[in-house]
């Protein structure tokens, strides 16, 4: 029964989009945090997905998804100058973190739509293998 | 003579079981479409048949042709920082399709081939299975002789 490979397949595609969303989420939220008393303010994180080999045999027939690190954007966060704001430096200055809020929109709206791919592959799957189970009646 | 009534269904149980094998191969593909660097995967589905039966396909011809945009080959890895696709064992069978629109992360999944041949795909099953149903009705009708 090759076919119930398939839900591990999708499944790691599932909860590899689903890291992703959760990434997102947290980025989104920490758009317009400001740097702590050290100075560093929160750094825009991302997954990074890798092939799985998932098989019996190691083949390239089912090749899952893992997400193999989640690495910190290191750009500079965002500087506005509020001399009145109680987070503001010795020059005035306001350190928000580096989150690009467009891009994680479009990074959000990209792992919705790939998570719908795979539980849409998954219930093909399940209805196929229900009928093979079937066969015969 | 059980023999020659089973044989009719022989030929659908090999064509169900590389169905299956290639929807695990586009579920695979669709699963990698965010993935940097993977190659998406496909089978010549008539050459696989052919080869699973030996020829034979109850008298038939299979005249189909190779799905468009899949190209045969092999990834060799002949430098110190290529990365091998296959995993441990490299299935010399399965092809690699070209896409259409490279992308900059060398992923080649194009989602929407994809999803049409992972439709095509499981409509086919489930005929092969109508096929097999069909023929172990016939072969019951026969056996208890009812009209």
């Amino acid at each position: 029964m090759s076919m119930l490979n398939i839900f591990n397949v999708s499944g790691s595609a599932i909860s590899a989009q689903s890291k992703r969303l959760n990434v997102v989420a947290s980025n989104l939220a920490n758009a317009d945090t400001v740097a702590g008393p050290d100075g560093s303010a929160y750094k825009a994180k991302q997954v990074n997905f890798q092939t799985q080999f998932m098989g019996a045999d190691g083949g390239p027939g089912s090749a899952g998804v893992s997400v193999s690190s989640i690495t910190e954007n290191q750009a500079a966060g965002r500087r506005v100058l509020d001399p009145k704001n109680p987070s503001a430096d010795a020059d005035g200055y306001v350190t928000y973190s580096n989150v690009n809020a467009i891009e994680e929109m479009v990074n959000m709206i990209s792992a919705s739509r790939s998570y719908q791919n795979n539980v849409e592959v998954m219930n093909t799957a399940k209805s196929l293998l229900l009928k093979t189970l079937q066969m015969g009646n | 003579m059980i023999n020659n009534l089973t044989s009719i269904l022989d030929f659908q149980a090999q064509a169900l079981s590389l169905r299956s094998e290639r929807q695990r191969l586009l579920a695979s593909n669709i699963a990698n479409a965010d993935t940097p660097g993977y190659k998406s995967r496909d089978m010549d589905f008539a050459k696989a048949l052919r080869d699973a039966t030996g020829q034979q396909g109850g008298g038939t011809s299979l005249s189909m042709s190779r799905p468009s945009g899949v190209a045969a080959g092999r990834l060799d890895t002949t430098q110190s920082g290529h990365i091998r696709i296959g995993g441990a064992t490299s299935d010399t069978s399965l092809l690699y399709s070209t896409a259409s629109q490279p992308n900059l992360d060398n992923n080649s999944v194009d989602m929407d081939r994809e999803r049409a041949s992972f439709a095509d795909n499981a409509v086919k099953y489930e005929a092969t299975l109508g096929f097999i149903n069909g023929g172990v009705k016939t072969m019951l009708d026969a056996i208890k002789g009812t009209s």
